[in-house]
């Protein structure tokens, strides 16, 4: 069973979607049963993963036991593990919370949110460029689904364009692999790794342009500065468990950015060593002025928060831009807080637009809130945190990520970092005042259902619970950053047999 | 016959660029295809044009990638799949918005009523 450990984040949401397509209409109960069953399951398997992981060993697990650099691998290591355990977080979550109602407001929707979590979990777990493309494109048609879940003009509208962009950008994804497979005869990321070490120079020249369309691919997903303009009308128009779990979808951009250019793209990687990294710092800084100006202008509440999701892809690439393991570990650590805490918002925003009926998230007087109480209390933790303030969770990754940051770095970086900060804590201010206390008429809003609260709560407490245990979360991010900053320990772990390789 | 297929593919490409940035939905699925047309054919050149290559390989030295023949046929199974979705949703866009503007505006400023 144990060796068996690593496919099960794969497997599981797959039979679980399996199951859960067998009807599409009825049965309710027992579809949601399933979905949430899943779904901790997975929570499980995925703490089992880090725990194994934690010690530092690289394991992998060979697909119908085709061995590397043969067949296809997922690779787990403490990056991965780390990623799949927050997928299986942040999924809980959502998953529970549309068990309130919003699952039935369209057919499929728990097995679709099964494969697309089959899809995040494949895309952490891969270590074949090739494969990282099939997850890609798995996970993006769950989300093309997941996204219309519902219908309405809206969604619809955001819709097409999120497709197109997509595909043209999986186009782009095997344009670039089809380039790196030229240049270096292999798709196996760490065997690519290896092989670019001694790349013959007239050769070096397609692998740049693969490297850097890759990057594009990824840019594209991560939603960094051209290429976001997708990304706040399409997450304000999702069902609201459906923009909380995409609030993962940009970091899987971050991840991929983060895999490959360190593992492929590396210091052994000779004269095309870190060659993202110009691009990447400028661009941070570029999507970060771009997002809080975003935050500011925000009308509506659901825009805000996709607003500040594209803060924290900012904020995330900056720390690849700066590159250091000090950086890396700060940016992990980062990256658990936003992805949490911006998938609670998501929620949380949808429960307040339910409550002020017809005003809905726009930031305009309405009728009162039933609950307004509690949900303001929730909305100022997440807003706190989100604009990262101290004392909770943003406030010690932007801490972490300043001090990261040498030299000329600083002078971009902080003032950029602290006036985004600034941005939402206006925004976020002007937006409470105007949800809460600006109000007219009485309140006649239903009471809200007790899984909607579970939903936000689970993901709003990782903000408190992430400052408590700051201590040994840190120290692991740092044995993260400590390991991707030595690609050479994964290629040997997956590449033993090279002595007898051809 | 390695200039013929490179300008093959670089006419489809482009084509299909050019219809993507079309303001009307069927042009930008039309152009979708091409683009995944020319890919395909890219991926197919990757391993290298070899003409009489032996398909399976025993200890013959002149044989053909099989490699990008799997990825080939991956990526057009994905693109079909794509296609007929991104098919479906442009038909939705037009029930919904009432044109097939991909902005979904009633018509374009400086272009005539069709």
């Amino acid at each position: 069973m144990s060796t068996h450990l690593i496919v099960l984040p794969v497997v599981l949401p797959l039979v679980a979607g399996i199951f859960l397509l067998l009807q599409r209409q009825g049965s309710v109960r027992l579809k949601r049963l399933i979905g949430v069953t899943a779904t901790l399951a997975l929570l499980l398997v995925s703490i089992a993963l880090v725990a194994r992981a934690a010690g530092g060993e690289i394991t992998y697990y060979a697909l119908g036991d085709w061995q590397p650099p043969f067949g296809i691998v997922l690779v787990l290591d403490r990056l991965s593990a780390l990623m799949v355990l927050l997928t299986a977080l942040l999924a809980l979550g959502a998953v529970v919370f549309a068990c309130a109602g919003d699952d039935e407001r369209g057919s499929n929707f728990h097995g679709l949110f099964q494969w697309q979590l089959m899809g995040i979990n494949g895309a952490f777990l891969t270590g074949d460029l090739f494969n990282l493309f099939v997850f890609f494109e798995v996970l993006l048609l769950a989300s093309y689904a997941l996204l219309l879940h519902g219908g309405g003009k809206d969604r619809i509208m955001s819709g097409v364009h999120y497709v197109v962009l997509n595909l043209a950008g999986s186009s782009l994804f095997l344009i670039s692999v089809g380039l790196l497979y030229g240049a270096t005869g292999t798709l196996n990321m760490a065997d690519m790794a290896v092989r670019l070490a001694d790349l013959p120079t007239e050769r070096e020249g397609l692998v740049v342009a693969g490297a850097l369309m890759l990057l594009v691919v990824f840019g594209l997903k991560a939603a960094i500065l051209p290429l976001y303009f997708w990304l706040p009308k399409a997450y304000a128009a999702a069902p609201a468990p459906v923009a909380a779990l995409f609030a993962i979808m940009t970091k899987i951009g971050i991840y991929a950015i983060l895999r490959v250019y360190s593992l492929i793209f590396g210091d052994g990687a000779g004269p095309l060593a870190d060659l993202e990294q110009g691009w990447v710092w400028w661009l941070s800084l570029g999507t970060l002025v771009a997002a809080a100006t975003g935050v500011l202008a925000a009308r509506d509440l659901r825009l805000l928060v996709a607003y500040l999701v594209l803060v924290s892809v900012g904020t995330l690439l900056a720390g690849i831009g700066i590159g250091t393991p000090a950086a890396i570990s700060a940016l992990l650590y980062y990256l658990i807080h936003t992805t949490l805490i911006t998938g609670g918002l998501f929620l949380l925003a949808e429960m307040i637009g339910v409550q002020r009926g017809k005003a809905g998230t726009r930031l305009v007087k309405g009728r009162p809130l039933r609950q307004g109480g509690w949900l303001a209390a929730m909305f100022f933790v997440g807003a706190i945190a989100v604009a990262g303030m101290p004392p909770l969770s943003g406030a010690i990754g932007k801490a972490l990520l300043m001090a990261a940051a040498e030299g000329g770095q600083r002078a971009w970086l902080w003032p950029l970092l602290l006036l985004s900060g600034l941005a939402a804590i206006i925004a976020l201010s002007r937006a409470g005042s105007t949800l809460f206390w600006r109000s007219t008429g009485e309140a006649d809003g239903q009471r809200l259902p007790y899984r909607q609260w579970f939903g936000v709560a689970w993901l709003i407490g990782a903000a408190p619970l992430l400052m408590a245990l700051a201590g040994p979360l840190v120290e692991y991010t740092d044995a993260t950053a400590e390991q991707l900053a030595h690609p050479g320990v994964m290629t040997r772990a997956l590449l033993n047999n090279e002595g007898d390789a051809p | 016959m390695e200039s013929l297929y490179a300008i093959t593919t670089g006419v489809l490409t482009a084509c299909g660029l050019y219809l993507i940035l079309r303001s009307r939905t069927f042009p930008v699925v039309v152009g979708l295809t091409l683009l995944s047309y020319a890919v395909n054919l890219f991926l197919f050149s990757m391993g290298g044009l070899t003409t009489d290559g032996a398909a399976l390989v025993n200890g013959v030295k002149d044989y053909a990638d099989p490699l990008p023949q799997a990825l080939v046929l991956t990526a057009i199974v994905i693109g079909f799949a794509m296609t007929a979705f991104v098919v479906i949703l442009a038909m939705r866009a037009r029930s919904e918005a009432g044109n097939d503007h991909v902005d979904g505006r009633k018509h374009e400023a400086g272009e005539g009523r069709r």
